[in-house]
């Protein structure tokens, strides 16, 4: 049996860090830690002494980390970012995800494979999850500008609901516009003019 | 004019990126037929990848990052162009509060008006450090292959100071600089504005001397493009060069700062207040309290060839990144460093005449180095 690995994550999302925490125990590995913070994160790793750190890309503090992984004499091994080099497709679908990897040099990329993939599959399904609740927000969003651009048309137009919402669609239509987006602008401009 | 062209570009929030965002926002990549899309990041890293995988077709980059990438070094790495200048200067050198105080005292009153005194200050302070047996400085740069990075070794090995034996160099972002030295993590950092300015407002820091006064008008950021887009999109790349030049003339008439700095400030751009940017744009920079001081060319987006990338500059990169051991040094790598920043595409573009054969030799002195007798 070869030694487990030692895999640290680095995520100031901390609930994806423990989605994929939970994924990787799941799977056998068991020496998982997770870095939320970026203070005292050099010491971390020092300490922690890491085969694997799987960052996310948006992490501001990356630039800083690879410098140390170059640099830092304390650091006993090398680390390179992914591993597999002429695994375009991967590195690609990686990128794509948000996530970034660095490795301890020498290790058999059989091994590393399917953490990589792991971490990819739990970011994807995360992001999933935040725009499906980005979606939901705006649409109940748009609704609402809909319902009351409508009644300001309603209104100022002496006309029903139904023409009401059959004018904000022509808009819309000849505008090349979203409905919603013309029943917000509809609604700013209505403020605008002070009769809200 | 054909059907318009859709270029994707990253950038990362400094002021330096206002010639790609005033390019993208004000309608000058719109007049000619480009359709710039870009994207924030938070780290020359992520550049990097997205260069490296394609996601970009060229970016706002550090002046050694191309050349790094041509010489294989780092993950990723995509042969890639500098076809334009998008900045010269505009970095300053912040020392902490208690750093500031020991290079006053070493004298002279003035010290911070030229390099050279700022530098025998700092190598005072320095010296003294280490005969009372204090550990060395810490000094933050935000990219190893970066002009802050190459620019501040050269002024403290110029001044007496060895970087790799009397100071520590690291990396830290940007924006964590002015937190960082008034807590006390940093002694010292080089890095864009605004983050001098801000660190200074804070009460954290002096800024003791500028990019602009080590190299006058060294190249800062250039667009990055790789070869691939060059090669398969020649007319968009015109396009966007001619694009970015309209854009970085708007950008350097001081008629224009308030709106430019503004426009620059917005919560999905460097998300800062637009009265801190407005020092970098004009040289009138705080550099302590109630100090101001007018440093010339402090940061340049245009004029006197300000814009055309430069071979000599290129190798001269080069030879700073093989005199830090970041790249071995050869004959080979200065030519790749110098077709690296080569003004062909520019010069093309621009209809500009040659400006004639540079030299060749590698990592010949450019000139504005504050160390070099007029």
């Amino acid at each position: 049996m070869t030694q487990p690995l030692n895999i640290l994550l680095v995520d100031d999302n901390g609930l994806r860090a423990s989605i994929i925490e939970e994924g990787l125990r799941d799977a056998g590995h068991a020496n998982v830690s997770i870095v939320t913070t970026v203070a005292g994160l050099v010491k971390r790793i020092e300490a922690l002494s890491p085969d694997v750190i799987v960052v996310d890309l948006e992490n501001p503090n990356r630039d800083q980390l690879e410098d140390f992984f170059q640099v830092s004499r304390t650091v006993k091994r090398p680390m390179a970012m992914f591993v597999d080099r002429s695994d375009t497709a991967e590195i690609e679908a990686a990128i794509e995800a948000g996530v970034s990897a660095y490795v301890v040099d020498g290790l058999k990329k059989e091994r590393i494979k399917p953490i990589l993939e792991m971490a990819i599959s739990r970011f994807n399904a995360v992001s999933r999850l935040a725009r499906e609740l980005a979606d939901a927000k705006s649409e109940l969003a748009e609704r609402k500008s809909v319902d009351r651009a409508k009644g300001i048309l309603m209104k100022a137009k002496k006309i029903d609901e139904d023409t009401a919402y059959k004018l904000l669609r022509r808009a819309a239509m000849n505008e090349n516009r979203r409905i919603g987006e013309v029943a917000a602008s509809l609604v700013s401009a209505y403020n605008l003019l002070g009769d809200a | 004019m054909a059907e318009s062209s859709f270029i994707r570009a990253g950038y990362v929030p400094l002021l330096d990126s206002a010639v790609l965002i005033a390019a993208a926002h004000m309608g000058f990549a719109e007049e000619r037929g480009v359709v710039l899309s870009l994207q924030r990041e938070t780290s020359w890293a992520t550049i990097r990848d997205r260069i490296g995988v394609g996601q970009f077709d060229c970016a706002h980059m550090l002046a050694p990052m191309p050349i790094a990438a041509n010489l294989g070094l780092g993950p990723l790495p995509v042969p890639m162009l500098a076809p334009m200048v998008l900045a010269l200067g505009g970095n300053g050198v912040t020392v902490s509060s208690a750093v500031a105080a020991k290079m006053q005292a070493a004298g002279p009153e003035d010290f911070d008006t030229a390099p050279g005194s700022a530098g025998r200050a700092f190598a005072a302070a320095v010296r003294q450090r280490a005969e009372k047996g204090e550990p060395p400085l810490k000094l933050a740069v935000v990219h190893r292959h970066s002009s802050h990075n190459y620019d501040l070794r050269y002024w403290l090995a110029a001044s007496g100071v060895v970087p790799e034996r009397d100071v520590e160099i690291t990396v830290v972002p940007p924006p964590l600089m002015p937190d960082a030295l008034a807590g006390g993590g940093i002694d010292g950092f080089c890095a864009g504005e605004p983050w001098g300015t801000i660190a200074v407002a804070r009460g954290a820091g002096r800024i003791v001397t500028s990019r602009a006064e080590i190299w006058r008008r060294g190249p800062e950021k250039v667009l990055g493009v790789t070869k691939t887009m060059a090669r398969d999109h020649p007319d968009a790349l015109e396009g966007l060069i001619l694009a970015l030049c309209e854009a970085a003339r708007w950008c350097a008439d001081p008629a224009n700062f308030e709106t430019l700095a503004r426009l620059l400030a917005a919560p999905d751009r460097l998300d800062v207040d637009a009265r801190t940017l407005l020092p970098g744009l004009t040289g009138r920079l705080e550099t302590a309290p109630g100090r101001q001081r007018e440093i010339p060319d402090f940061m340049v987006f245009f004029g006197d060839g300000a814009a055309r990338p430069d071979s000599d500059h290129g190798r001269w990169l080069y030879q700073q990144m093989t005199r830090w051991g970041d790249a071995p040094l050869s004959e080979e790598g200065a030519r790749i460093a110098g077709e690296t920043f080569s003004p062909a595409l520019f010069d093309a573009a621009t209809g500009a005449a040659d400006g004639g054969a540079s030299g060749e030799s590698p990592g010949e002195r450019p000139s504005g180095l504050f160390d070099t007798a007029p």
